[in-house]
Order: C-alpha cells, then structure tokens, then sequence
C-alpha cells in the first residue's frame, strides 16, 4: 500500500525531531569530516527590556584567520513568540535553528497549542544532548533562547494593565544543560566584553530603542576585542541582527533602523577618542 | 464444520461503502469556500476543542467529517507527513496535490483491507497566489479524490449546501471574507449568533510574508470576525 508512511498513522510523538530521527536519521546534521576550515559564529547577547526581551547578534562568521560570510544570521525567530541565537560551528548552528523552529511548529500543529516558554527550552536542550557526540568532536554549538510571558495569560479575563510581558533568557551548554538567566546574558567568542558592557549598560525596563542602543554598544566592545566578532559594517550597509519578543510577538528591527543607531554609537566612540587625545597620536 | 457464507466482491464494496457512507451521513456539516481574501474553512462543530478544521502547512489547511478519532489520526499524519516533506526539500515543496493523494491512497487501502472502512470524508485546501490558483481536494472513505472548484461541502447536509450555494450568490471568487463568512453561514442555515461555528482561513493577505518570517497562512477567526 503506497500513501503515507505507517510511522505517520501511528506515531504517538508530538516532537518533530524524534519523527526525523526515527524515519530519516540521515537527514539530521552530523558533522562528517570536519577540519580547521569550517566556518564559526561569535557573540550574541539578549537582554530583558520593558517590551519583553530583545537578542542581538553580530554577521560574521570566520574559518580559521578567514571571514567566511559577512552577512550570515545568527538571531532567529524561533516561533511567534520566541527567538533564538547561536554560536558555535556556522552550518551546524543553522541546521540546528532550522529543526528547532519546526520542531516548535510541529507541537503547535499536532497538538493545537504551543509549547510553554520553559517548555521550548526544554526541548531545545534535550536536542543538544542529542547532539552530545558532535560537541565532543569539537563542532559546539551553544545557544541562547529567550521569550516573553504574558503576565497572568492563564487567565484571559486579566485586566490588560496587569498583562505586562515578562522576559526570560535560557543559556544552554553542550551537555544540554539549562541555565536561566537574569536581565542579561551573552555567548560566543566575543561574550566577555559583551557582558561586561551589559552589566553596566543595563537598567530596569529599559525601551526598545535605548535596549537596541545598549546591545549594538555590547557588540561594538566585543568587535572591538575579538576578531571573531564583526561590528556594524557602514561601509557596506551591514548591520547586526536586532530581533525583539513583546506584546505582540516576535519581530525584527528594521535593518535601516538598526544602521542609524550604529552609526550613532561608532559616532560617539570617534568623538570619545579623540576627546583622549588617541586619534592624534 | 462451518463453512463461511460466500460474498460476491460486488456485495462487500457496496456494504462496506453504505456503512462508512452512513456514518458520514451522521456527522454535521462542513463547507470550504474560496472568496478574494483567501479560502475560508467553515464547520458546524458543537466542541470548541475537537476540531474539524486544521493546519497541515503554510498555505495547506485540512477540514474533515465523520468520526473524530480516524480524522484526527489522519490529520496527524498529514501534519507529519508536511513537515518531513518540507524538512527534506524546500517549505513552498510541499503541495496539497501530493498530500491529497497520500490521503487517497491510505483511505484506499483502509477501505479494502482493514477490518472496517473508515468513516471520513476530508478536504485538502491549498491557498493560491488569487482564487483561480485555488486548490480544493476533496477525498472520500473509499480514496476516490475529486479536483472541486470555488466550494465543496461534506457531511449530512452537504448536496443542499452545495445546490444553495451554487444557486445563489453567483461568483464567490470576489467576495471577501466578511461577505464569503455571511454567504458560508447562510448556505449552511446557521444563525450568525450560533455559537456552534468552527470558522478559519487561509489568509492571502499573508503570502507575501518574507522567508525570515512566518510563512504559515491559516489562523482561526476571532469572535469579532464571527459577529
């Protein structure tokens, strides 16, 4: 009998990732062979806003002392109210989004809602210890998760003043391991000096706008200091990616936008340095 | 030692089609319509949690009648079998074409195989870029597959639906969805204050969604879109 597959009748599992890994493991990531040329991602940093949570990360990814890709993505939407970021190794950290945001689809389809918040984390660090043999072979991939809550959404009848968004950022290593973070966290290469510049660069329910300003800040001081890290590229419009989790969902900061903000901030670092005196010497 | 009665292939058919055509029969009605705004999936569903309308994909959406658990199962399986697709090639390579025959060839194979046929009749909905590019599949218990254009209706009262539908407001394709709802309501003779109204759509305002995006097109309508 052709049509669907037996698997599809009577499979019992709402997870994409164990349908693919039961009928068509080959279609999984797997490293193959892997050498010194592969390309890597670097920073990507979130912070909670008063909106809910912003995540940005920078375009470069490198293989060895080369810029593979000046524009690769490593902030995505995960679903409509989440996003995620990766660093590690480039095409695995694709791979692994892709499979993340149907495995997160494929919930929602079959069982009719979506997952919770804490849920999706869930499922995203079981799927990293699935991929345990591929970090031991050095091809790391670690993401960063973040979302928003509706405060008090289990109960529709709320008045909307008190539905304020929450935001809430997960961390994750190879192991699978979840850790979740407060107000701020960044990944990568380049996270030192990101988290340093977020420590002082955050406050409490900060806008958007000031939010983006405060991570295009941390990614400047993470380009500054790791070469794994591209900053905003004005000279060929490139600007990192900004995507923002609030009350109505997932959406990305308009790449224009995010460009003038940068613009801003390498403006006030030029003026800041030759107030020291360092552009004259 | 008894010998089993001797049953013509002829008769066996026709009984098992009576049986599964019966039960459909009970079921309430549901109708699928296309209109300018996208393709609007309508059911007579007294549950607000066991659907009869769905999402398979981005532009491919799932109504069904007859007994909950078998249509169920087979929406899952359409789910599955989208996702795999669209996983293993590209999201715009999964069509309702395939899916429909997929659906046909199960349905088949139930119907003369297994112990009973089951008792579902579906349609497969495919948004197109504008209403003629509208998809409508409409498959039966026995995995017989009809290519429908502008509406198709399922279920007990669904000839009446359709000869009202076809009788009256003349060319749906140019409706939008608050019209094409009114029309939709009134073929199948519900009050607009029935509670029992299952309704979504398949948005068309939603296809020039970016790739970065959501390319997904179904949502179910809100209570102001209903009243």
């Amino acid at each position: 009998m052709s049509g669907f597959e037996p698997a599809f009748l009577s499979a019992t599992s709402s997870s994409f990732f164990d349908l693919v890994s039961g009928l068509r493991p080959d279609a999984l990531p797997t490293p193959g062979h892997a050498g010194a040329g592969v390309p890597e991602g670097t920073t990507v940093l979130a912070l909670t806003t008063a909106e809910g949570v912003l995540m940005a990360g920078d375009r470069r990814a490198t293989a060895g002392h080369q810029i593979a890709h000046r524009r690769i993505e490593k902030v995505h939407r995960a679903d409509a109210e989440s996003v995620i970021g990766i660093a590690g190794t480039a095409g695995l950290s694709l791979e692994l989004i892709r499979l993340f945001q149907l495995e997160l689809e494929h919930y929602e389809k079959i069982e009719g809602t979506p997952l919770s918040l804490e849920g999706k984390a869930n499922r995203l660090a079981a799927m990293l210890r699935t991929n345990l043999g591929l970090a031991l072979q050095g091809l790391a991939v670690v993401p960063l998760f973040a979302g928003a809550e509706l405060a008090g959404a289990d109960s529709p009848g709320a008045e909307p003043t008190a539905r304020a968004p929450r935001g809430r950022i997960f961390s994750f290593d190879v192991t699978g391991g979840k850790y979740e973070e407060v107000s701020w966290h960044a990944i990568g290469s380049g996270s030192g000096p990101a988290r340093s510049a977020l420590k002082r660069l955050w406050a409490p329910a900060l806008e958007t706008e000031a939010a983006a300003i405060a991570a295009l800040e941390a990614l400047a001081d993470a380009a500054e200091d790791d070469a794994g890290t591209g900053g905003a590229d004005l000279v060929h419009g490139i600007a990192p990616v900004i995507r923002t989790v609030g009350p109505e969902g997932e959406r990305r900061l308009d790449e224009a936008y995010v460009l003038d903000l940068a613009a801003a901030v390498v403006e006030r670092r030029r003026a800041g340095a030759a107030n020291r005196g360092e552009a004259a010497r | 030692m008894t010998v089993p009665f001797y049953v013509s292939p002829e008769q066996l058919m026709k009984d098992r089609a009576d049986f599964a055509r019966k039960g459909i029969a009970r079921g309430r009605s549901v109708l699928v319509l296309g209109c300018a705004d996208g393709i609007l999936l309508l059911a007579e569903n007294a549950s607000p949690s066991l659907n009869k309308l769905a999402e398979i994909y981005d532009r491919i959406g799932f109504a069904a009648v007859g007994k909950y658990n078998e249509f169920e199962g087979l929406r899952q399986a359409g789910v599955r079998y989208a996702d795999l697709r669209g996983y293993s090639y590209e999201r715009s390579d999964v069509t309702a074409r395939g899916l429909a025959n997929a659906y046909a060839q199960t349905l088949a194979g139930v119907f003369t195989n297994a112990q009973k046929p089951y008792e579902v009749e579906l349609v497969v909905a495919e948004l197109g870029t504008a209403p003629a590019a509208d998809r409508l599949f409409r498959v039966s218990y026995d995995g017989s597959i009809a290519d429908e254009r502008s509406h198709v209706a399922l279920g007990g009262g669904a000839e009446a639906i359709t000869a009202r539908l076809d009788a009256g407001p003349g060319d749906l394709a140019g409706l939008g969805l608050r019209e094409a709802l009114a029309a939709g309501r009134e073929a199948m003779g519900l009050t607009a204050d029935s509670a029992h109204l299952e309704a979504a759509l398949l948005d068309r305002t939603r296809l020039g969604a970016s790739a970065a995006q959501s390319r997904r097109t179904f949502r179910r309508l809100t209570e102001e879109e209903l009243a």
